[in-house]
């Protein structure tokens, strides 16, 4: 097993699975930030719930965190190895000869993403864990469509939360469509799913977009 | 037609190389590559200089000793071919070309063109065999039954020649094409079955050793292969290594 740790293909593995556990993520984040535009009540109780609940906050909550850095320390370890693998580069080299620009610049998509995730923690994981532990305000339910709504109201947040999910698209594009691949399966069924991943890589970051430009442009008139 | 040469040059493997560039005239669109290269060591021999050293030997596409990156591609801008077997057709007249060694780290360039891709028999010594008794009791490998299916597949990956043109094409210099074609070919057949689980540990641990970098799935391997190598070994590999690895 201290093979398996050491080798470039856990290293593979690792960043698969991160990643596969970060794409379910990415569905339960997606279907209740809709809400916010096709349901402000459900969307409260839902926030509500995944702001109070013990499950989610000491258990859930962690574990997605230790996911996220365990996907980007990996694939800033990767990226340091591989630079060390070609030590010399080529004069000339073709790279869009052979594979897709979104393959080869994973690390520039990723690095986005999270300076990305950089700002939203800002926006709302901070701002929520200092109304509950610091400021120790009162829990109230109908705070969150508010809140939400008012965080787009500024252009340059939203142009910023925009850019990143196309960057977002760009990433999944490649990695959760290879993921499978990076654990062994390469078989019939393999080719449907390169097919839903990539429509998954198109669909849930416009879907985070058009939440975005929702609210933007439809402010809460006081 | 008329060219323009862009070489990487370098005296030895210690030293310091650097791109030289030379004009070559009367290059026959029918002429291989290596031939071009050829009249062009001709020319430098007459003027008294140093040829340009590169790596060659049946000139017929199978042994997979020549290499070169030609003009940021591994074997050339054609495809499902070595170097030898790039006809100057593929260029034309007035073109730049600019020709390297296969770069990675652990393809040491021992001279101009020619690298040092021994990395690749280490990784081969590691598990790339089957052990069969030689002594004269040795059965037929067609007695035993093999699925049409795996026959075909497996010798689909024995097709790598070991050239080296999936490193050099790969952005992370990763040996995966070369290394899982070599735990294919032996994992699809039942003779290779017996030593299966210290096969693919064994050639992962040395392609690691050697330094090469990590598959990130860009597919440029399998797209720059002479031989048409697919992804679906580097697969096999993944799913081979888990399961080798788990079962202890």
């Amino acid at each position: 097993m201290s093979g398996l740790i050491k080798s470039s293909l856990a290293r593979k593995y690792v960043m698969a699975l991160s990643g596969l556990f970060l794409v379910i993520f990415l569905i339960l984040h997606v279907t209740i930030n809709l809400a916010s535009v096709f349901s402000p009540d459900f969307f409260n109780e839902a926030s509500h719930f995944m702001g109070y609940n013990p499950l989610v906050q000491f258990i859930m909550q962690p574990i997605l965190i230790v996911g996220v850095i365990v996907h980007f320390v990996m694939g800033f370890v990767l990226e340091i190895q591989n630079k060390k693998a070609r030590s010399i580069s080529y004069v000339k080299y073709k790279g869009s000869a052979n594979a897709p620009w979104v393959s080869r610049n994973m690390i520039y998509s990723g690095l986005v993403i999270l300076a990305f995730l950089a700002l939203h923690f800002y926006d709302f994981w901070v701002h929520e864990i200092t109304y509950k532990y610091v400021e120790a305000s009162p829990e109230n339910p109908t705070r969150y469509y508010f809140e939400t709504v008012e965080k787009f109201a500024p252009f340059w947040r939203t142009i910023l939360y925009v850019v990143s999910f196309g960057l977002l698209g760009l990433h999944l594009w490649h990695g959760f469509a290879s993921s499978l691949q990076s654990m062994g399966a390469n078989n019939k069924y393999t080719v449907g799913f390169k097919k839903f991943a990539k429509i998954f890589a198109v669909v849930v970051p416009l879907a985070f977009a058009f939440i975005a430009l929702y609210h933007h442009f439809n402010p809460i008139i006081h | 037609m008329k060219l323009y040469l862009k070489i990487w040059r370098q005296k030895d493997a210690s030293s310091p190389g650097k791109i030289v560039d030379y004009t070559l005239d009367g290059v026959e669109g029918d002429m291989s590559f290596l031939e071009m290269l050829d009249i062009l060591n001709e020319e430098l021999v007459s003027k008294g200089e140093e040829p340009v050293e590169f790596d060659h030997d049946c000139r017929e596409g199978i042994c997979g000793t020549c290499s070169l990156q030609i003009n940021g591609e591994p074997h050339g801008p054609d495809r499902l071919v070595t170097t030898c077997q790039l006809h100057m057709r593929k260029f034309n007249d007035g073109d730049t070309i600019v020709i390297e060694p296969f770069r990675a780290t652990a393809f040491p360039v021992i001279k101009d063109l020619i690298v040092d891709r021994s990395a690749f028999e280490r990784i081969q010594q590691a598990g790339g065999y089957i052990s069969v008794n030689t002594s004269g009791n040795t059965v037929d490998a067609n007695s035993i039954p093999i699925n049409k299916h795996d026959a075909d597949e497996a010798m689909d990956a024995a097709t790598c020649i070991g050239c080296g043109a999936c490193v050099a094409a790969c952005k992370n210099a990763s040996a995966m094409l070369f290394t899982s074609a070599k735990v294919s070919q032996f994992a699809l057949l039942p003779q290779g079955k017996v030593e299966a689980v210290e096969r693919v540990q064994n050639m992962v641990r040395q392609m690691d050793l050697e330094g090469f970098g990590n598959c990130t799935n860009t597919g440029a391997c399998e797209v720059e292969c002479p031989k048409g190598i697919s992804l679906t070994n580097i697969a096999r590999m993944n799913r081979e290594y888990l399961s080798a690895t788990l079962k202890g």
